[in-house]
């Protein structure tokens, strides 16, 4: 009993983690309809870039909001520069666009800052572990980052003008532009937003996992799986669906499938909630009139 | 057809140009005054700290011509890159083989790399030697019997953990935490060879994939399963986390890691330097950075060849002992070769290697082989980290004779 108190508990704690990250896919989603393959890697630079102010000297907290605001203008440079020439290209450019992307960043990081393991400070120290050392004061405070930024994120949208054009300029881009919206500035902020919040959850995930180019690689199939299973146009649901992969991976790892297939219930929750119910546990079911 | 015209073309061509010289040669790679030794490595990549092996090599060689050379010979030392890339060594292989028909392969890098080639030098009967790979699956000589290691492979080490665990603890209950690939599952087989009928009721097996986030939960698996003692075949990420992992819930198993994931910089350090006192590795090198080795006669002919040869290499980098144990290796071999530098004799001699010693290995570890046994270094000894460094303690360990 104990040791399925212990999985239920460390299956939270890396859930966290896949929560973050789910919510910069939602994030992008929202803004643009797509899920951006790069996420992960545009996450894993900011969290470089962060890293390298910290060992600068930069206080931890200075380093981060800049870099959210660095990440904010990457994001941005690169809906102008390298999405918008395709902007009415089919999905497949798209797709196309997003996993050279993929490519270019994590190997430019790699080239940059070197494949060795690096440590990536945490601003949640204690000495003492938490509940039997499996929490410790870190995975608590970024748990309280991600529904921090979560919080935001749902009163952007949901109480300004600014998130509702946002909202608009995905769900209807034509109409949008005709009561006046600028659609094309709407996507490049989407593109900023999501880089954004890809940093915080970066930079909550490195002091975890340690920081090196490959570190988002696995996180962002546990993170799609968990932006899948909670909807992936509803920010809460995704944050839920992130804490519930992570659960259910450990109570399967450990009691029903192995270890050797911890992967495969990742991959089998994407295809299961894509065949059962596409709009996910929390998402709304879209209808729209041809 | 093809390729039997074009050698023939290539062979007209070349008796055209050179009609001066002796008529066909013996061996391939081999001539009055030269023997070509081809290498592949990551000189660029993610991998391309390795390259300092290479830069090594090529110093010994080239101290080895300024002394004459062997046996009246220059060694013409060409080494190509590939990246790390499996695909990119098989074309660099080829262009050694069949273009710059090198005598025979010697040091390419890398597990999947060389396993690109395993059967082609193999088929081709090309001698492929002393590997800078841990892997065990290069001791075969059954089935690859011109493929041959040096470094002891991870399954040795496993067993070297496996002996040292029983004679501490008897009736242990062990942890086995594993990467679930041929690096990881050779820590497996060799803790098999050790414990044989016992192993499943002693061991409590976890692996996890290397695209894992974490390993919070295989480690939590194995400390409720009540192991006190485990060992791990993980990479420097994951071995971080775990040492990290195992200190914070409070367990305290005697705890064995991989010796590829002990760096001090890249592990102890992203782990916290005290989260890690007690726990144990193994190496077969002597540390240069060892004050116990300051005055060693050893270290200090690898110290003057770095001084002569690799003037501006790095002295704390690893890589030049390991460069010079293998290259010094790889001269004893031509040495015992006499004049004869067939493919067929070079391997013969790269399999009967009596017990020697090297300069940069620690005393006790030898290095051999025979024809029916391809681990060429067998030995190693347990390090301890008390919180700053590793220090060695008891005697040289062998592995299990399997």
């Amino acid at each position: 009993m104990d040791g399925l108190a212990h999985q239920i508990v460390a299956g939270i704690a890396t859930g966290g983690i896949y929560a973050a990250v789910s919510l910069a896919l939602v994030m992008i989603y929202q803004a643009t309809h797509h899920v951006n393959f790069a996420q992960g890697e545009m996450a894993t630079l900011s969290t470089f870039i962060a890293w390298s102010m910290i060992e600068a000297g930069i206080p931890y907290w200075v380093a981060f909001f800049a870099t959210i605001a660095i990440s904010f203008v990457i994001g941005a440079a690169v809906e102008r520069l390298l999405m918008r020439p395709v902007q009415n290209a089919p999905v497949l450019t798209h797709v196309g666009v997003f996993i050279g992307l993929l490519l270019i960043v994590g190997n430019a990081t790699g080239w940059i800052f070197g494949y060795t393991t690096k440590l990536f400070p945490t601003p949640f120290e204690s000495d003492k572990p938490l509940l039997g050392g499996l929490v410790s004061a870190h995975e608590l405070g970024s748990t309280a980052v991600t529904l921090a930024v979560l919080s935001l994120v749902y009163l952007f949208f949901r109480h300004t003008r600014l998130g509702l054009a946002m909202r608009a300029a995905a769900y209807n881009p034509r109409s949008a532009r005709l009561v006046g919206i600028r659609v094309g500035w709407m996507l490049a902020l989407g593109w900023g937003l999501a880089a954004a919040i890809g940093a915080v959850a970066g930079m909550m995930v490195a002091p975890v996992v340690f920081l090196d180019p490959t570190m988002m690689l696995g996180i962002l199939l546990y993170a799609f799986a968990g932006a899948l299973l909670g909807g992936i146009d509803n920010p809460s649901g995704a944050v839920i669906g992130g804490f519930a992969v992570g659960v259910l991976e450990n109570l399967a790892g450990a009691y029903v499938v192995g270890t050797e297939l911890k992967l495969t219930v990742a991959l089998a929750i994407i295809i299961g909630v894509l065949v059962v119910k596409p709009s996910g546990l929390f998402g709304r079911v879209v209808m729209s009139r041809v | 057809m093809r390729l039997n015209r074009r050698a023939l073309l290539l062979g007209t061509a070349g008796s055209l140009a050179l009609p001066q010289l002796a008529p066909a040669q013996e061996a391939p790679g081999v001539t009055a005054t030269e023997i070509r030794i081809g290498s592949t490595n990551a000189l660029s990549g993610p991998a391309s700290a390795y390259s300092v092996i290479t830069k090594g090599l090529a110093a010994m060689f080239r101290r080895v011509n300024d002394q004459g050379g062997i046996a009246g010979r220059q060694i013409n030392f060409i080494a190509y890159d590939d990246g790390y890339q499996p695909p990119r060594t098989l074309e660099q292989t080829r262009r050694l083989v069949e273009q710059d028909r090198v005598a025979f392969l010697f040091n390419q890098l890398g597990t999947p790399t060389n396993s690109a080639i395993h059967r082609y030098v193999n088929q081709r009967k090309i001698p492929h030697l002393f590997l800078a790979t841990g892997a065990d699956k290069w001791a075969n000589p059954r089935e690859y019997p011109w493929t041959i290691g040096w470094q002891p492979s991870y399954r040795t080490e496993a067993q070297i953990y496996a002996k040292y665990l029983l004679e501490q603890k008897p009736n242990t209950k062990l942890g086995l935490l594993y990467q679930n690939d041929d690096f990881g599952k050779d820590y497996v087989n060799g803790v098999r060879d050790v414990l044989g009928p016992r192993f499943d009721a002693m061991v409590k097996l976890a692996s996890h994939e290397a695209t894992d986030p974490t390993i919070d939960s295989q480690i939590v698996s194995l400390q409720a399963a009540g192991c006190d003692a485990l060992i791990c075949g993980i990479i420097p990420r994951f071995a971080a986390q775990a040492i990290r992992r195992v200190f914070d819930i409070g367990w305290k198993p005697m705890m064995f890691m991989t010796n590829v994931s002990v760096s001090v910089g890249t592990v102890m350090q992203p782990a916290g330097l005290e989260k890690g006192v007690g726990l144990l590795t193994s190496d077969y090198r002597k540390d240069q950075s060892d004050p116990a080795w300051a005055d060693d006669p050893g270290m200090k002919e690898w110290r003057d060849f770095m001084r002569r040869y690799v003037p501006d290499g790095e002295l704390g980098d690893n890589n030049y002992t390991y460069a010079y144990g293998v290259g010094s290796t790889m001269l004893q071999v031509l040495k015992q070769c006499g004049n004869d530098f067939s493919r067929e004799n070079v391997m013969r001699q790269a399999t009967n290697i009596a017990p020697m010693d090297i300069a940069t290995l620690l005393p006790g570890v030898k290095v051999q082989s025979q024809p029916r046994n391809y681990n060429v270094i067998r030995q190693m000894q347990l390090q301890r980290w008390n919180g700053r460094a590793w220090e060695r303690f008891g005697g040289v360990i062998e592995g299990a004779n399997v």
